[in-house]
C-alpha cells in the first residue's frame, strides 16, 4: 500500500505539514479561518532535537497494536491496509496511545483519538502533508 | 471440515476467530456464549452509564461478523465439560459437540467474599457485564447513596460512570490506596485526590465486615448507610473446565507462548488464562483487553495449523478519571532488587520510569501521557537503554533518542 514516508535528511523543521494536516481535516474551506489563533490538532508531528528534524505519523503497521488493543472496537484496519478510527465509537480511553510505538496517535480537540488516515476521506483526497512539504522530505508512495 | 470450538464470546474469542480466519476459511467455528449478546466491549460498561456510548456502539464487531467468518454462535448455554479422550465438549443442555481444537476463552467471574448478612441487602450488583450494568442502572436515582466495595479499576470506573446520577458514592477497600494493583502510594494518592474533588468519598484500609439491610458494618467499627451496593472486590479466572479435564491450572489456565494448555488440542486465551509476563519474568494472569485479543489471535493462528507466538505480553493500563489520565505498564523493581528509578513530579502529575539491568521494565505516568507508547515499546521490544539516548528519552518520549537506523527503519526514510 501507499504510505507516507519521512526522510530526515530533507526535513527543514518548518512544521508546515502539521498546519496542512490540521487544515485538511478541519472540514473548512478557508485556511485562515480554520487555523488562525487556534490550537491546532494535527495528525502528524514534527520532532526537532535542534540537530535533526523529521515528521512522524501513522505507519499503518502490518501488526497494528492500536487496533488489537482498542477497547471500544473503534480502530480497524481496512482491506486497503489503512488504519481508521470511528470517532463515534471511541471513548477516549487512550489505550492506543499507550501502545503505539511511534507516538503516532493523539487526542483530538474533543477528547477522542485521532490519527492519520492519509487524507483519503477528507477534502484533500491524498496526504496534505506530502503535497505541502516544500522540500520533499515527505513522500507518498508504495515501497 | 475441521471443527473449532471457542468457549466464551468476549474479545479473546473475537481475536481467536480472526486468528483462525487469517490462516484459512474452510473450517467451521462454534462459539459458546453464556451471555445472550454478540461480542461487546466489556470495559465500556462504565462509559455506558456515563452516557459516553450506547449498547449499539458497544458492539465490538459489526453484526455480520459471525456470518462472515463462518461461525455458529450458541447463546445462553455454557460448556460444562471437555472430554479430551472423545474430543467432545458437553453443553448445559447435555448436547455434545465434537472438536478438532478448542479455545477456552471463558473469562473471569466476580469474586464475592462471603460477607455476613449479604443476603439481607436488597440492591446489590456486580459490575462485569451489560446485564449487571442495566440492572445497576435501573436502581440508580438522584437520591441514591451508593457503596462500592473495591477501589480497583472496576470499582472506580463504576464510580466515575454513575457519579452524576446518584446522591453520593463511598468506595471502600481493604488496601490502603486506590488502584493498588497497578500504582504505588504516591501515584494512587494523586488519583484519589482527583476522585475526591469530584465528590467521591473513600474508606481505605477498611472493608465491610457484615451487612444488615441498608447498613454496612465496617471492620473499623464505622457503619455506612447505603441504598445501592456494588461489589467490585476482584475477579477470578474461570479455570474449572480445564482443571476438571486434568489440565494445568494455577490462578489461571496455564498457557505457553503459543497459547497451548497442557491438554492436547486445547488452547486458552484472555482473562481465564495465565501466560508469561515478560516484564516480570514469570507467569501471571494479565486480565486486560489488549492481552485478550492478542492471546486469542495467537491461539487461533495455531489452532488453524499455522505458527504464531505471543511472547511479549506485559501488564498495561490506560485509565482516566474525570479527565485525569494515567498510564501504567510493565513491572516495577525497587532499588533493593537492582532497579533504578527516574522520576518527575508536578502537583497533579507524575512520571516514574523503572529500569533494571539496562532495560526499561515499567512506568507509571499521570497527567501528560502523550507518546507513552514509545516507552511501552521499549519494554516490549526489549531495547537496550544504552542503544538510545536515555537521558533525552526519559524526559520526553520521541523517536529522536533512537539511532538513525532505527528511526529510518520505523519511518521508512531512505538512509
Amino acid at each position: 500500500m501507499k504510505k507516507v514516508y519521512a526522510d530526515e535528511r530533507w526535513c527543514l523543521g518548518c512544521h508546515l505539514c502539521e498546519y496542512n494536516c490540521a487544515f485538511a481535516n478541519s472540514g473548512m474551506k478557508d485556511m485562515v479561518k480554520a487555523l488562525k489563533d487556534k490550537t491546532i490538532y494535527p495528525r502528524i508531528r514534527v520532532e526537532d532535537t535542534g540537530k535533526i528534524t523529521y515528521a512522524v505519523n501513522c505507519r499503518h503497521c502490518d501488526d497494528p497494536l492500536c487496533v488489537k488493543s482498542c477497547i471500544s472496537g473503534a480502530l480497524s484496519r481496512g482491506e486497503d491496509g489503512v488504519m481508521r478510527i470511528d470517532h463515534n465509537k471511541c471513548v477516549g480511553c487512550l489505550t492506543c496511545i499507550l501502545v503505539c510505538p511511534y507516538g503516532a496517535v493523539s487526542q483530538g480537540e474533543n477528547g477522542v483519538v485521532q490519527k492519520c488516515e492519509l487524507c483519503l476521506a477528507n477534502s484533500c483526497g491524498s496526504p496534505a502533508c506530502v503535497e505541502g512539504c516544500p522540500n520533499k522530505a515527505l513522500i507518498y508512495e508504495e515501497k | 471440515m475441521k471443527e473449532y470450538i471457542i468457549i466464551g464470546n468476549g474479545v479473546a474469542a473475537a481475536g481467536c476467530i480472526e486468528g483462525i480466519r487469517s490462516v484459512e476459511k474452510d473450517s467451521h467455528i462454534t462459539v459458546i456464549s453464556e451471555e445472550n449478546r454478540p461480542v461487546y466491549c466489556r470495559p465500556l460498561i462504565s462509559y455506558y452509564l456515563e452516557g459516553k456510548t450506547d449498547l449499539e456502539k458497544m458492539k465490538y464487531r459489526p453484526d455480520s461478523f459471525y456470518e462472515e467468518n463462518g461461525c455458529s454462535v450458541i447463546y445462553g448455554q455454557k460448556a460444562e465439560k471437555i472430554n479430551t479422550e472423545a474430543k467432545k465438549v458437553t453443553l448445559t443442555d447435555g448436547s455434545e459437540l465434537p472438536y478438532d481444537a478448542v479455545c477456552v476463552a471463558a473469562g473471569s467471574s466476580p469474586f464475592v467474599p462471603p460477607f455476613e448478612g449479604l443476603d439481607t441487602v436488597e440492591k446489590k450488583f456486580s459490575f462485569m457485564t451489560i446485564d449487571d450494568t442495566l440492572a445497576l442502572e435501573a436502581s440508580l436515582s438522584k437520591d441514591a447513596r451508593v457503596l462500592i466495595v473495591g477501589a480497583g479499576l472496576i470499582g472506580l470506573k463504576c464510580a466515575e460512570g454513575i457519579a452524576d446520577r446518584v446522591k453520593s458514592i463511598t468506595v471502600c477497600d481493604l488496601a490502603t490506596r486506590v488502584l493498588s494493583s497497578i500504582m504505588d502510594d504516591e501515584c494512587a494518592a494523586i488519583m484519589q485526590r482527583k476522585l475526591e474533588s469530584c465528590g467521591i468519598s473513600f474508606l481505605l484500609g477498611d472493608s465491610a465486615a457484615s451487612f444488615e439491610g441498608n447498613v454496612a458494618h465496617m471492620k473499623s467499627g464505622v457503619s455506612v448507610e447505603f441504598d445501592v451496593l456494588v461489589l467490585a472486590v476482584g475477579v477470578r479466572a474461570n479455570t474449572s473446565l480445564v482443571k476438571e479435564a486434568g489440565g494445568e491450572v494455577n490462578r489461571g489456565i496455564v498457557v505457553n507462548n503459543r497459547m497451548e494448555t497442557s491438554l492436547d488440542s486445547i488452547y486458552a486465551a484472555g482473562d481465564c488464562s495465565e501466560g508469561f509476563d515478560m516484564s516480570f519474568g514469570q507467569n501471571r494472569v494479565l486480565a486486560i483487553l489488549p492481552n485478550a485479543y492478542m492471546q486469542g489471535h495467537c491461539a487461533g493462528v495455531n489452532m488453524a495449523g499455522s505458527e504464531a507466538v505471543f511472547d511479549n505480553a506485559i501488564p498495561m493500563n490506560s485509565i482516566g478519571f474525570f479527565g485525569l489520565h494515567a498510564m501504567t505498564a510493565g513491572s516495577y523493581f525497587g532499588s533493593e532488587s537492582g532497579g533504578e528509578l527516574y522520576e518527575e513530579k508536578g502537583e497533579n502529575s507524575i512520571k516514574r520510569l523503572f529500569s533494571k539491568d539496562g532495560y526499561l521494565t515499567g512506568f507509571m505516568i499521570i497527567g501528560d501521557v502523550k507518546c507513552a507508547g514509545i516507552y511501552t515499546s521499549l519494554i516490549r521490544e526489549q531495547i537496550p537503554l544504552d542503544s538510545v539516548d536515555y537521558g533525552l528519552l526519559k524526559k520526553n518520549p520521541s523517536l529522536a533518542p533512537f539511532s538513525q537506523t532505527y528511526r529510518s527503519n520505523k519511518l521508512g526514510g531512505v538512509l
